[in-house]
Parts: C-alpha cells; sequence; structure tokens
C-alpha cells in the first residue's frame, strides 16, 4: 500500500489555512442581499399582530417574510409520510411552538440594515405557559412510532429480585448545543428557473430534494452545493428551517440572498442533544457475572414530532447478560425538536450504563476493569450473530498496560498528589461500523491524472484526504494526480455525512469503481493484441504509475496511455453503485474502545482537571492514521466538555435558552485538554466492507463522559450522575 | 445595531467636550464589551467617541506608587515590568482574565467600565431592571448558580466580571476622572462601584461625560505575599465563580496590613473588611484564615442556586492566603 495506512496531510489543508476554502456564507456576487431573522420571544402561543410597517420603510429593506405573506407564497408541500412532513416549518401560520423561533425575515441592502430593520418589527403575542421542564412528566412518557423492537431478552424483574448483588440508578444529561465554529448559513441565487444554494449541509441531496419539492421544481433544477463545512456535528443532517427561506427571499426580490445565523439564533435553529433522564438497574452474581440490566432512558422533544435516537438497545449487546430490559421514551415539550449530536443516544446511554457498571463494580468490591471482561461478549448476545471482528478484549489489555491501570488503589479518595485527589476511571466504547449506498464517479485521464466526484460532504474528518488517498491507491496515482470533489447535488449520489459511514461507504464506491476502470483497461489490453498479459483476471494485476502490470510479474508491464491512445480514448469514466454486502447480515458489526482516565480534584475547590487520557479503540482499517487520530483526541475533548462543562440552561418559566452564546455555553479550551493518547487496535475485516473500515468519528467520544465520571468518584468518593460536574456538584455543603 | 456617528477624539478635552454635547453618545476604547452589547441593541449610542488615540496609554512611576494610563491595553498593563514587580497581584488577576486576545484589544479604563456578564442582561426577551429599568429582574428566581451574594436586593442580583477590579479593590487603587470642567477628580477604588440599590442600572459613579484617565496603585508591602486565585468553569476563558484577590504585609510575624477582595460575589468587587479587620496584627496561620472567612461569609444571602459559593468563597479566602503567604 503507497497511501492507505499511511499518515497524510489533509489536502484541502492549505486552502483552509489560506482562506481560499469558501463556506456557504462566503461565496461573493453581484448584486448580493443579506437576510436577518427576528425570533420570538416566547414559548408557546399564538402571533396576535405583526406589524411591520417600520421594517418596510426602513433604510435598504428589500423584503420581509413571515406568516403574513409567506403560506401564500411558499405553500407547504405534499410531503406524505416522510420526515419531512412533521419537521418544523417557519413562517407557515402565527403559532409559537418554542421560544425564539423565527417570526421574520429580512432582507435588506447590507446585513446591519436587514438586523436593524429585523429589530423595528413590533410583535404582540398571545402568551401561553410553556412547559420545557421534561422531568416533570416522565409518568406522561411514551415510546416513539420509531421503537417497536422488542424490548426485552429473559426475565429482568425475576432476575433482579433474586440477585446476591444489584444497583439501582438515575442519571441525568442537560441539553447541549453543537456549537460548530461555522454558524449555520446559505446563499443562493435563481436564474432561469434554477435554483443555486450553497448551504451548509451533511447531505446536499436531501436539501435538494426538499427545495424541488417546496418550490416544485425537478430536483436537476435545484444545485446544492456544500464544499467546505465548519463543523457540523450532526447539526446538519436534516434541512433546517431556513434553506427554503433564503430560497424563497432570492426568488422574491430577484437577488441573491445570503442568511447566516448569529451565534444566539443558532440554539433554536437545529437542533441539539436533547434533555435526557436515564434509570439503570443490574444485577449480579457475587462472582460478578451479569444477572440482568434495565435501562430505561427518556429523552425531550418537541410537541410536533418525535425524536429518536434509541442507544438504549446496547445495554441489549454490550455484554453477556441473559436478562436484558429496555425502554425508549419520548415527552413533549415547548422547545425544538432535538437532532442528532455526536454520537447521538449512544454517549448519553453509554455515560449511564458505563457508571452503573462502574457503581456495581463497587458493590462487588471488584476492579471495573475486571468486572467487563468477567462479562465479555464473545458473540453477540441480542443476535446471537458472531462480530464480523471485535478486538475490544485487545483495548482493554493494552490501555490497561499504557495507563498504568495496575497501580490503582481501589478506594475512592485513596490516590492523592500533593493536596489534589486523583481518580482513575474507565469506561466502554462501541459504535455500530454501519455503511450505507453510495455512489461515486471516477474519470481516468489520458495524461495519467483522475478525477473523482461524489455528492458526499467533509464536516472535517478528512474525507476529502481519505477518498483522495483510496483513489490514488487504486488507480495506482500519486494523489498529486488525484482531484476529488465533494458536496456538489449535480454529484453522484452519498448518503448523508453521519453515523460514521462515510468512509465505508463513499470509499468502497470508489474502490468499487477504480477496480472496474482496471477492469476496462485489462479489456482494452485484452483486444489489443500486444499485450503482455492478455489472459490475466482483474484480481491479479496492479496499476502503477500509469503503467498496468500482472501482480505476479511487474516487469511484464503495458503503458495505459498507450492502451487508451491506441483507440483513441481520451478518458474512461466510470459510476460505482456501491450497497453494503449480504454477508454482512449475518453479522454483528461494531467499532469498540477502552478508555482510561485520570483526574485531578481540588478538594476545597472542587474543581477537576482530566490529566491523563488513554483511549484504545479498534475500529478496523486506519486508512489515515494522522486524520484518525485527530478524530479520537476530538471525541476526547469532547468528552471532557460533555462531563464538566456542557450544558444549555433553559429558564423554565419563560421556557428559553439563556446562556446562548460560546461566552455562557463552555466548550473545553486548549488548557482544558493535557495529556490524550489515541491507541489504535487493527482488526483485520473482510466482512464489513472491501477497505475492511469501520467508522470512528463517534466512537472516540462515546465512554469518555461516563470514564470521567467514574475517575471523579474514585478521587472523591462523590457520584455525580447529573452532568456537567461542575465545581459547585463537588463542594459539599458545610458540616455544621 | 441602530445608527451612530463615530468621532474620533485626539485630546481627553476633546473626547470629554464631543461626548458631553451628545447625552445618548459614548466613549469607544477597545470595544471588546460594548460593541457586542450594541450589536444587539443592549446599548444604544448616537454617537460613538473613540479615545484610542489619546496619549493615555502609559505606565509610568509616581514617587509613591505608578500611573496606568485609562488606554493602556490590559495586556501591556499586565505585562510592564513596574506592575510585575510592584502589583504582581494586579499582573495575575488581569492575565486569568478573558482571552489573550481580548487582553489585547481591552483597556484598563474599559476593563473596569465592562458591564455585568448575567444572562438576563443580554437577552431582551427577559426582564432586568439593568437593562430596562422597571421590568424585574429575570436572575432573582431564575437560574442564578452564578450570581451575587453579597449586597445584592431584589432588583438586581448580578455580580461584576472583571478580575482586574477585584485586584484594585484590594490594592486600594484611585481612579482619575476629569470631567467637562476639566478639573480632575479622584475617586477611590472602594467607591467606584455601586451595589444596585434602587438604581442598578448604574454600575458606578461615573457621570455622563466622565472620562478616565488613569487609574494610580499606591505603593504598598504586598509583592511578596500576594495572591489571585479565580475559581472557574474551566481552565481559561472562563468568568469566576468565585475569585479572590489577598496581598499581605508583616511585622515580624504578625499580620501588619492585609486586603482581601472577592469578585464572582456581588456587584461590585467585593472587599472583605471584616475577614482583613480579623486577620490585623495575627499570625499567617490556617486556623486564623479560617476564622477570618468564617467572619466575612457569615454574612452572605445566597439565593436558590448559588449556595455552593457561600462555601466555595470561605474556602477560596483561606486557600487564597494560604498561597500568598507560603503556608499551602
Amino acid at each position: 500500500m503507497r497511501y492507505i495506512g499511511k499518515e497524510m496531510r489533509r489536502v484541502e489543508g492549505l486552502a483552509k489555512v489560506t482562506g481560499r476554502a469558501k463556506y456557504s456564507a462566503e461565496f461573493e456576487m453581484p448584486n448580493l442581499a443579506y437576510g436577518y431573522l427576528l425570533l420570538s420571544t416566547i414559548a408557546k402561543g399564538s402571533i396576535k399582530s405583526l406589524d411591520i410597517k417600520e421594517a418596510e420603510t426602513s433604510p435598504g429593506v428589500l423584503g420581509v417574510f413571515s406568516h403574513l405573506n409567506v403560506p401564500e407564497l411558499l405553500p407547504i408541500p405534499d410531503f406524505g409520510d416522510g420526515p419531512e412532513a412533521k419537521e418544523f416549518k417557519a413562517f407557515q401560520n402565527n403559532q409559537i411552538s418554542f421560544n425564539a423561533q423565527p417570526v421574520a425575515l429580512v432582507i435588506a441592502e447590507t446585513f446591519e440594515q436587514a438586523r436593524y430593520a429585523s429589530r423595528r418589527i413590533k410583535v404582540d403575542y398571545e402568551s401561553e405557559k410553556p412547559s420545557t421542564d421534561f422531568r416533570e412528566h416522565l409518568d406522561d412518557a411514551k415510546e416513539t412510532n420509531a421503537e417497536k423492537s422488542p424490548r426485552e431478552r429473559g426475565d429482568f424483574a425475576n432476575a433482579f429480585e433474586n440477585a446476591p448483588v444489584k444497583i439501582d440508578h438515575e442519571y441525568h444529561i442537560p441539553i447541549e448545543h453543537h456549537n460548530p465554529i461555522e454558524p449555520h448559513g446559505a446563499t443562493a441565487f435563481w436564474k432561469d428557473g434554477k435554483l443555486t444554494i450553497f448551504d451548509k449541509s451533511q447531505n446536499v441531496y436531501q436539501v435538494r430534494d426538499q427545495l424541488s419539492k417546496w418550490f416544485q421544481v425537478k430536483p436537476e433544477n435545484v444545485d446544492v452545493i456544500s464544499l467546505f463545512v465548519g463543523g457540523a456535528f450532526g447539526a446538519c443532517l436534516n434541512v433546517n428551517y431556513y434553506p427554503p427561506l433564503v430560497a424563497l427571499a432570492a426568488r422574491e426580490i430577484k437577488r441573491p440572498v445570503r442568511l447566516v445565523y448569529s451565534r444566539r439564533q443558532m440554539f433554536s435553529g437545529h437542533g441539539y442533544r436533547p434533555d435526557t433522564w436515564q434509570k439503570v438497574s443490574m444485577a449480579a452474581e457475587k462472582n460478578g457475572k451479569l444477572l440482568g440490566i434495565s435501562h430505561r432512558v427518556v429523552v425531550n422533544t418537541s410537541t410536533f414530532e418525535d425524536y429518536s435516537e434509541d442507544f438504549a438497545k446496547v445495554a441489549r449487546s454490550l455484554y453477556a447478560c441473559p436478562n436484558v430490559k429496555t425502554l425508549y421514551q419520548n415527552v413533549p415539550t415547548d422547545l425544538p425538536t432535538p437532532a442528532a449530536m455526536r454520537a447521538p443516544g449512544a454517549v448519553s446511554n453509554m455515560f449511564a450504563l458505563e457508571c452503573a457498571m462502574d457503581e456495581l463494580s463497587y458493590a462487588l468490591k471488584m476492579d471495573p476493569l475486571e468486572l467487563r471482561l468477567i462479562n465479555y461478549a464473545e458473540t453477540d448476545p441480542d443476535s446471537g450473530k458472531p462480530f464480523s471482528s471485535k478486538a475490544l478484549k485487545e483495548c482493554y489489555r493494552m490501555g490497561a498496560e499504557k495507563f498504568g491501570w495496575k497501580d490503582r488503589k481501589p478506594e475512592p479518595r485513596s490516590m492523592k498528589d500533593g493536596d489534589l485527589l486523583v481518580g482513575w476511571g474507565t469506561a466502554t466504547g462501541v459504535w455500530p461500523a454501519m455503511q450505507q449506498a453510495a455512489s461515486v464517479q471516477i474519470t481516468l485521464k489520458v495524461d495519467g491524472s483522475a478525477h473523482v466526484i461524489s455528492s458526499t460532504t467533509d464536516i472535517g474528518p478528512g474525507t476529502y484526504t481519505v477518498m483522495t488517498m483510496i483513489a490514488a491507491e487504486y488507480l495506482g496515482l500519486d494523489a498529486e494526480k488525484v482531484r476529488f470533489e465533494l458536496g456538489d447535488s449535480r454529484y453522484p449520489k452519498a448518503p448523508s455525512q453521519g453515523g460514521s459511514w462515510t468512509t465505508a461507504s463513499v470509499g468502497s464506491a470508489i474502490f468499487g469503481a477504480a477496480k472496474n476502470i482496471k477492469a476496462k483497461l485489462l479489456n482494452l489490453a485484452k483486444e489489443q493484441n500486444a499485450s503482455p498479459f492478455a489472459s490475466e483476471n482483474p484480481d491479479e494485476v496492479e496499476m502503477l504509475d500509469g503503467k498496468m502490470f500482472p501482480k505476479s510479474n511487474p516487469d511484464q508491464s503495458v503503458s495505459i496511455a498507450e492502451l487508451m491512445g491506441h483507440v483513441g480514448l481520451r478518458e474512461i469514466t466510470e459510476i460505482y453503485d456501491s450497497k453494503p454486502s449480504e454477508e454482512r447480515e449475518k453479522y454483528a458489526s461494531s467499532a469498540h474502545g477502552a478508555q482510561f482516565v485520570e483526574v485531578k480534584v481540588d478538594p476545597d475547590l472542587g474543581t477537576v482537571r482530566v490529566t491523563r487520557v488513554v483511549e484504545v479503540t479498534a475500529c478496523g482499517k486506519i486508512m489515515n492514521p494522522k486524520a484518525s487520530h485527530s478524530q479520537e483526541i476530538g471525541g476526547v475533548i469532547w468528552g471532557i466538555g460533555m462531563a464538566l462543562q456542557e450544558a444549555t440552561e433553559v429558564d423554565h418559566r419563560y421556557g428559553r435558552m439563556m446562556n446562548a452564546s460560546l461566552a455562557d455555553y463552555h466548550v473545553p479550551v486548549n488548557a482544558d485538554a493535557l495529556s490524550i493518547e489515541t491507541i489504535f487496535v487493527e482488526e483485520e475485516d473482510k466482512i464489513i466492507n472491501p477497505l475492511g473500515v469501520k467508522g470512528m468519528g463517534e466512537l472516540g467520544l462515546v465512554g469518555i463522559p461516563a470514564a470521567i465520571a467514574n475517575a471523579v468518584y474514585h478521587a472523591t468518593g462523590i457520584r455525580v450522575r447529573d452532568l456537567p460536574i461542575t465545581p459547585d456538584k463537588l463542594i459539599s455543603p458545610r458540616k455544621a | 445595531m441602530k445608527p451612530f456617528e463615530y468621532r474620533r477624539a485626539t485630546t481627553p478635552d476633546e473626547a470629554v467636550a464631543t461626548l458631553s454635547d451628545h447625552p445618548q453618545g459614548h466613549y469607544l476604547a477597545g470595544g471588546t464589551n460594548l460593541l457586542d452589547l450594541m450589536k444587539d441593541e443592549i446599548e444604544n449610542a448616537t454617537d460613538l467617541v473613540d479615545l484610542t488615540r489619546l496619549e493615555l496609554t502609559e505606565i509610568s512611576a509616581l514617587p509613591d506608587g505608578i500611573r496606568m494610563g485609562a488606554l493602556a491595553k490590559n495586556s501591556d498593563t499586565a505585562n510592564h515590568p513596574l506592575v510585575r514587580k510592584n502589583y504582581p497581584l494586579l499582573s495575575q488577576a488581569m492575565l486569568s482574565a478573558a482571552s489573550a486576545q481580548i487582553r489585547n484589544m481591552a483597556t484598563n479604563g474599559g476593563n473596569i467600565l465592562q458591564r455585568t456578564r448575567c444572562p438576563y442582561f443580554y437577552d431582551s426577551a427577559t426582564p432586568c431592571n439593568k437593562r430596562e429599568p422597571g421590568t424585574g429582574c429575570g436572575a432573582l428566581e431564575g437560574l442564578n448558580r452564578t450570581h451575587a451574594i453579597f449586597g445584592a436586593n431584589e432588583q438586581c442580583v448580578a455580580v461584576h466580571p472583571s478580575d482586574m477590579a477585584v485586584a484594585l479593590a484590594a490594592l486600594d487603587a484611585n481612579v482619575r476622572v476629569i470631567d467637562s470642567s476639566k478639573e480632575e477628580r479622584v475617586i477611590p477604588f472602594a467607591e467606584f462601584h455601586r451595589l444596585p440599590g434602587e438604581q442598578p442600572e448604574l454600575d458606578n459613579v461615573l457621570r455622563h461625560g466622565d472620562l478616565i484617565v488613569a487609574i494610580d496603585l499606591p505603593k504598598n508591602g504586598f509583592p511578596e505575599h500576594s495572591y489571585y486565585l479565580k475559581v472557574r468553569d474551566r481552565a481559561s476563558y472562563a468568568f469566576a465563580l468565585v475569585s479572590v484577590a489577598a496581598a499581605l504585609d508583616f511585622t515580624d510575624d504578625q499580620i501588619s496590613d492585609v486586603r482581601i477582595a472577592l469578585g464572582g460575589v456581588a456587584h461590585k468587587p467585593w472587599r472583605a473588611l471584616k475577614a482583613e479587620a480579623f486577620l490585623k496584627g495575627k499570625a499567617a496561620t490556617t486556623e486564623n484564615f479560617t476564622a477570618a472567612a468564617d467572619a466575612e461569609m457569615s454574612a452572605a444571602k445566597p439565593l436558590e442556586h448559588n449556595g455552593y459559593k457561600v462555601e466555595l468563597a470561605r474556602r477560596a479566602i483561606v486557600r487564597a492566603l494560604q498561597k500568598a503567604t507560603g503556608t499551602a
């Protein structure tokens, strides 16, 4: 392998650091107009009146859109039973369903004029008391339509009742927001009945298809472009409410229009990790063998949409346990609908499950790592299928060794560094290894270069780079000769960039397309009797540096340019549709990881520092170690934020998110990221896809919050089950 | 942001005269706080008088202390040899604040004039007496984990966010101000900021047109024994939950002078006078530090979500005194 498995710098890195990379709200065009949104100041009720007179006559204003004109200009199309039927749509009526809901969009010659005019709109509301604290309504929680799978294996109640050792605890994770650095935005224009929109998206086809329905134009007359995305993390998986508004405004004022969310507007503009309450009960034999697990997950949703990120099912697969019961439920609230946020469900549900395992280990007086090994699942306990690969045991072993886990003293508050309390915690991470249908097009040119296109996006993991590497590898070209382009709905269809499945899906399509090109060249060679290896099978032939030759005899090569030139071919184009194999169905496939965390806690001030993390992950073949380590380090840092800092604070009296800024919504800064070591245990998995690759972007986060909370308990003896673990929660009330 | 006239002043007197002519105008220095507030129409200045060309950026020695120009950048001030050597407490406090980028823009005068970070103040969809007198206090019975435990009332429970100001309070700084009469007056730092009282919209005692020209620090015997402790939700770039500026001087083994100021606990930097009084003439022991902290904190009045601050501040006072005296 020349590229795969070797470190490669980002191919788009120079463009990004020099500002040549254009994000959706950076495309300059003549005559551009600017939009600004006005958001509601109530959470529930209706708009009695909307006075736009002053805004309309404000300097530079070109148009005002609201429920007064949009239902007529852009009626809701027939979305049938599709998920978009229930999604929030702006300005379609005077109802208010959540606080900071858009109530008007002002378009003006400049951004400042639009913002100024938006604030001259007078809104009179009929306000009702909102309900946003879902924990007051847990008894009303209901299963969502999406969740109909079997929920119990064995008989949990009986197992729990008769077990010698058991624990039973509740956990809470607050609302969290993605807060990518790039705010959501779009720039749109119409020309000859065709719409072009630069949108910050993780799925350009979905945006295209929805806009095509909204505007009653053929999908091919809508071009959605998302060349660079400054972080998304799930916040752009769905079509948010603004793209149809930008396209509408552009159509009505007959000019290009740009709209960008402000940071505050981000908080109600794209969903969030839901408010999550969980209850985990576990029962075990005295020797640590699990007898039963019950995991109930309740999350908030909006009043108009179910929200499902059910990962409670992980309790049925993670450990060998005969009696497991899982339940996933929603409580409607007067808030926007939640959205997938990095490792949706998984990181939340594993937080509860892996803290509960830790709590059980103390109840058993057993090392928490040993407890996990005792209950290690060699086959998937839920489906009974074998794993296509599972090197978790090796992750545990290597992580424990690197971390020095054997020196851990089991008692809480038993390890110290000067006056600081030291805590060591561990947890497991897991994320399903998924693959989706994906198509790519490769054009191999006679000059020895290749052009590869796919509609996938690159929200930061290194997709531009890894696809270039895969194409270069299997076409036998230097990476500099491969131009890979993405993020355009005119390109072959790729799945959304989510679920950590992009490399497995789009990469497999590139692999397939390259293989077909090789077969075509081999046919050319066979037709041209000059070929020295006319009888070879494509799998036994290799392309490298403009030549093709049998793997068994590299000296017997033929020039690819000559093969093509002989029949006057300037280029060969191959479109390849890749699908997950049927073979996969016979196996359970997941990526796994083991995390070991050291915290140091100031016992007086309640401040926690994550001083050392060793994260070992097994996620198939590592394509680009450089980008892969970045992914996992990013996951760890995100986990530090989730464990110690992140929380969207809602004032339930107003149903309003009050810390909607990066000053008040804390995420880790550099000073919070200390020693982080990420290690891969490579798995050779021939089942999952031809590249043997599993996703890793989400995996790296999954076990970290639990590992940190477990380490904090080990350090302090204080079990915080309500994230984030801020200093106030560790300052015990003063003894009388 | 509402449209405004931008005016550039070339001398302090011109700045004062220009602003005095515009009752809804505002001075502009680093702009790190003001511009954010204007974008959200929390502040609505009709005129901005840009001070950044004024020659008020020097840090200089006085016979009995130092003078810090009002327009010296926070980063330049914190790193100035005179400050580092003679007032390490101030340097430490300033460097714990904000980010390097913000410190490079923010000025000394602007720092002590920054507005509260109370989220209700920043969100015009909610009530706030400081932003809009008479509308009520959103935080009083709302999200008040970060709010005041001293000197607050039903009008306002916001806290002053500056770290620099906490150190200045401890160091008995003097704020030098000129107005349209061209008379320079000196405001002792303890009197500079206000408690909310019946006018929470007023953070300090400045009148319209007043221009801070310098902040003076008197000479003291604290450089060997001072410490700024800041407790926050993350390691950097966060406002204090509680901070403590502690400075001590000794005669033999007895505390001859001591200053303790708290941040994050009140509408103004809070001088812990009871704790100071307790410690004077005593020895630097953890026992005495704890008793001093108790004396101060017994008067705290927490809200629903900030009860932890009472205990945290108590421990932070002890810790800061220990650090300042090298006893921890």
